[in-house]
């Protein structure tokens, strides 16, 4: 980040020639390959995803078919987007793929990019990948079980502001894939674990606390997520910043629950 | 539905109005009537209609089915509620995980007449502000139960487990939000969408365990069917293999969110669209007040032809910010710090001296066009203007220090030096007015039901009760309270003349619906135009931010309507989209938005061009004071604008329908706001 004044980047219009290295994959069936492609007049102030729109743009007048990638709210929060760029999920910054911009590359640079890859995320085309089975954890028990218009008056219900402030901060992960794409064993812990210390947190969560790491750890197991050995990739990828220590809950709730015979 | 058309052509006689800019672009038709609101003391209506509207027995409810689109609060909520009731419920969204829905970028908070400030708020002051936020083109009986219900809400979200955000003493926290007087909006720091997304999604994959709804997502909806006058299913696209899918229900609900993205560049989410809408809208189901849009004014401009959103800062930053422009064009190039005092034009200050910074969204938005206009704007030039202003915090840097500013505004400073690449603590921020959300939608009755019998509409995607303006922090409310406590009620007196006869997916109704998918598809692979989808989307939104955006006159709205018709038609003959339609193809998924977002700006041009009054957000030049401020025309404009789509073959256009639906106010008094 710089102090320029906004005035300066009416310069960018030669802007910067990139070599572009990409995933295509025409469906789940068929093997993908690298391909490359050159790309000019990138602007630093563009995002990463409107670098590739712009790249797209040029395929679609070369007559060569766009590249397939996902993004929706183009913010940092839906958390449809995620790239492995040069090898690093969502790129070199601790940002979600949408919300890193071109500043952070220089012209003349080469960049490598390719979808998430873990075994539970099969990729369906070119970029995009099938993370459905996040909300098949979730199915099992990431959740509070409370019909519509039974809930008592919400100040019946007291939080004490820590545990209030740690429920949000681990409430905030995105579902993005990013920490399985960045762990060696492709485990989704940092997942889990953020979900099962969200509700664990709060009293409304606890009436179902046991049962719940159960289930979502076996639907883990079972989607063929990998187990966690501490390498902590995850949780330097995470664009939220979901910290490694609700993995140790997570594992910490586990074995509470096996002792009570479960 | 097409009981109320008329084939009257001239209507010199639009009842109550002096005049009409739209004349020969619409036909007038019967006016309309919202016959699902009991009478009585509003605050009794909704209990009435609860009480009115019949029940479904519990062994019945496993033999009825509901279609929901749209997984944002609206549909998420309703989806998970109808599945605890029983019902069997296939839910549809075109992101990969009903979790992404748009909803989840919502900021600021919701609101609730909780009045746990003890600051003199009520059910009665939170209808109150609505109703007057919204410019007196709202419904009374809508906006009453939408108080009402707002306490539910909470106390549902905090059982789901919601961390909103508490005080020291574990009690929730509130704050005052969008100009109004009292503390009634809760929050979860700047994520409040996300959370009460996240809680109602987790109530619906609860619902999915629990095996009574089924998920349908990279699923696109492209058409309603429509057997013997009522909705009766979907015709889908798998996103990811193509193939079109017929799926049928005993009743459609459309929470499918709104349109903003007709003007390209808007706050929405990238794939949000009319297309569910205005499908329906095509089988019958009219649209209300389409040309109601809100203007946000502080978003980050335009950096550059490549820009694909646009990101909304929060409004507390005119709190502290000053707003100015050169007053010379020569030092629009300039680097702000050096541009003295005396060269600087602090307009807001300058013309409304009592509220300065402060002044509405909708005044705030338009002078820092107008500035633009002028050549006065700043930051980039894209296509030969500059469009940005500045927001200034050198002062209160100054007076309160940066410490303090970085404690209140900090994480919005973050964000924009992300994406911006400057340092807002150094050098004054830019900002411009991006659009950011619809009033107008499908209309609805009471009930939330359309006019096709078995189609309901919720959340942004309806028009029911924010009138010509939005209140901040009162959508996600709608959202909520339609889903969670409305529609369920609602909707079960539809049901209750079930079980329905089943179709069948060779009726002629489902049939043709499907065909009409396949061509428009097959269209679409076969044209191999030469322009690609996003460069036509980008001019259509050109078009309506220039004359259906801030501020709209009779040449600009008939200029448009004659664009729009050109451009649509080079669309249809010129479009390339590549690759094939039995694959994931985004290129053809936007062709398809895009097709319908023509004809969507279109009528809103229409609607637009019929509504010679400034209200809400909208400034119509024709009409305003003479020191320039908006005027309102009670006593001619006071109705809801409900559109029935209507083709003139001749011309190849749209010439659609008005039915106008009077609003009368029985528990409040109209009144023209002030803010000099
Ligand atoms: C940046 C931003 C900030 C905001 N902040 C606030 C705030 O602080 N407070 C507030 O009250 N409001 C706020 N709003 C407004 C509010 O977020 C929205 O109005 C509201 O969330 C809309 O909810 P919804 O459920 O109606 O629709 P959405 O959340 O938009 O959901 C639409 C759903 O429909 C699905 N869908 C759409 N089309 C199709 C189709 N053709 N086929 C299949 N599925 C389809 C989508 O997949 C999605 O699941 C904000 C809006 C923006 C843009
Ligand atoms: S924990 Fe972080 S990286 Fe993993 S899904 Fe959540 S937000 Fe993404
Ligand atoms: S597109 Fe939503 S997080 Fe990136």
């Amino acid at each position: 980040m710089t102090a320029t004044a906004g005035t300066e980047s009416d310069t960018t219009s030669d802007g910067m020639k990139l070599t572009l290295k990409i995933w295509r994959q025409a469906n789940p069936e068929t093997p993908g390959a690298m391909h490359t492609f050159h790309l000019e007049g990138v602007s630093p102030d563009m995002s990463f995803l409107e670098m590739l729109d712009v790249l797209n743009e040029q395929l679609n007048a070369e007559g060569e078919e766009p590249i397939a990638f996902d993004s929706d709210c183009r913010e940092g929060i839906c958390g449809m987007c995620g790239l492995m760029i040069n090898g690093q999920a969502h790129g070199p910054e601790v940002t979600t793929t949408c919300q890193l911009h071109m500043r952070t590359f220089s012209d003349g640079d080469e960049i490598t990019i390719e979808p998430w890859r873990a075994d539970a995320f099969p990729v369906l085309k070119d970029l995009c990948v099938d993370r459905s089975s996040f909300d098949r954890i979730i199915q099992q028990g990431g959740y509070v079980s409370v019909n519509t218009g039974s809930a008592p008056e919400a100040h019946s219900i007291q939080v004490p502001k820590d545990a209030a402030d740690r429920a949000f901060d681990v409430a905030t992960c995105i579902g993005c894939g990013a920490c399985v794409a960045a762990c060696p064993n492709g485990s989704a812990s940092l997942f889990m674990g953020a979900k099962i210390t969200h509700l664990g947190e709060l009293p409304q969560g606890q009436a179902e606390r046991d049962a719940r790491v159960v289930n979502m750890v076996g639907q883990h197991d079972h989607e063929g997520f990998g187990g966690c050995t501490n390498i902590g990739e995850c949780t330097a990828a995470c664009p939220k910043e979901i910290p490694l220590d609700v993995i140790s809950q997570l594992n910490k709730d586990l074995r509470t629950a096996m002792r009570h015979g479960h | 539905m097409t009981e109320f058309t008329s084939d009257v052509d001239s209507h010199p006689d639009s009842p109550g109005q002096d005049s009409d800019d739209a004349v020969g672009y619409y036909v007038p038709g019967e006016p309309i009537a919202d016959t699902k609101a009991p009478g009585g003391p509003i605050s009794e209506r909704w209990n009435t209609r609860k009480f009115e509207a019949r029940l479904v027995n519990p062994a019945n409810r496993r033999k009825l089915s509901v279609i929901m689109v749209g997984t944002g609060l609206a549909g998420a909520s309703a989806a998970a509620t109808l599945g605890e009731a029983g019902y069997v419920v296939k839910s549809f969204c075109y992101q990969d995980s009903p979790r992404r829905a748009h909803s989840i970028a919502a900021q600021g908070g919701i609101n609730a007449a909780k009045n746990y400030k003890e600051d003199g708020d009520s059910v009665h002051r939170l209808f109150y502000d609505t109703v007057k936020g919204g410019d007196y083109r709202s419904r009374e009986s809508n906006v009453y139960r939408l108080a009402e219900v707002s306490t539910n809400i909470i106390d549902q979200c905090v059982a789901q487990g919601v961390p909103f955000a508490r005080e020291y003493g574990g009690l929730l926290d509130n704050r005052s939000f969008g100009g109004v007087q009292v503390s009634r909006t809760f929050y979860a720091r700047g994520q409040t969408g996300q959370q009460l997304l996240i809680g109602a999604y987790q109530a619906l994959e609860r619902q999915v365990n629990a095996g009574t709804v089924t998920t349908y997502t990279r699923h696109e909806m492209l058409e309603l069917i429509v057997v013997d006058g009522k909705a009766r299913g979907i015709i889908a696209r798998d996103m990811v293999t193509g193939e079109i899918e017929t799926h049928l229900a005993d009743v459609v609900v459309l929470a499918s969110g709104g349109y903003g993205n007709v003007f390209y560049l808007s706050t929405n989410a990238m794939g949000c669209n009319v297309t569910a809408t205005w499908r329906a809208h095509r089988k019958g189901a009219y649209m209300a007040n389409p040309c109601y849009t809100q203007i946000h004014p502080t978003c980050i401009p335009v950096s550059g032809t490549h820009q694909s959103k646009l990101t909304l800062m929060s409004e507390s930053l005119r709190n502290d910010g000053r707003i100015w422009v050169p007053k010379n064009k020569a030092d629009c190039t300039k680097d702000p710090r050096d541009i003295p005092e005396e060269d600087r034009d602090y307009y807001l200050e300058r013309i409304y001296p009592s509220f300065g910074n402060l002044v509405p969204r909708d005044i705030a938005s338009r002078q820092a066009k107008n500035m633009c206009d002028e050549g006065r704007g700043v930051g980039p030039e894209v296509e030969g203007v500059r469009r940005g202003v500045y927001l200034d915090f050198a002062d209160a840097i100054g007076r309160l220090g940066r410490d303090a500013v970085e404690d209140k505004y900090g994480n919005l400073f973050d964000m924009y030096a992300r994406i911006t690449g400057e340092d807002p603590y150094q050098v004054p921020m830019r900002i411009y007015p991006a659009v950011h959300y619809v009033m107008g939608g499908l209309w609805v009755d009471y009930d939330l039901q359309s006019t096709i019998p078995g189609l309901f509409v919720t959340g942004e995607a309806n028009f029911s009760d924010h009138g010509a303006n939005r209140l901040g922090a009162s959508a996600l409310m709608q959202g909520l309270a339609d889903g969670y406590f409305v529609l369920p009620h609602t909707i079960r007196d539809y049901l209750a003349d079930g079980p329905f006869e089943a179709v069948d997916p060779s009726h002629p109704a489902v049939v043709e619906a499907r065909r009409s998918v396949e061509d428009r598809i097959e269209h679409f692979m076969t044209v191999q135009g030469t322009r690609s989808v996003d460069s036509y989307h980008r001019e259509l939104g050109n078009i309506m931010w220039e004359y259906c955006g801030m501020e709209r006159t009779e040449d600009g709205l008939k200029k448009a309507i004659d664009l729009i018709r050109g451009l649509r038609d080079d669309f249809w003959r010129n479009v390339k989209v590549l690759g094939s339609a039995a694959t994931l193809n985004q290129s053809l998924e936007k062709a398809g938005r895009v097709a319908d977002f023509f004809e969507l700006g279109e009528l809103m041009c229409i609607d637009a061009l019929n509504r010679r009054e400034s209200c809400g957000g909208h400034f119509r030049g024709e009409s305003q004071t003479e020191d320039g401020e908006a005027l309102r025309h009670d006593d001619q404009f006071a109705y809801v604008a409900a559109w029935e789509f209507a083709m003139d073959e001749g011309l190849g256009a749209q010439k659609p329908v008005l039915h106008k639906e009077d609003l009368t106010y029985t528990a409040i008094e109209m009144k023209q706001r002030s803010y000099k």
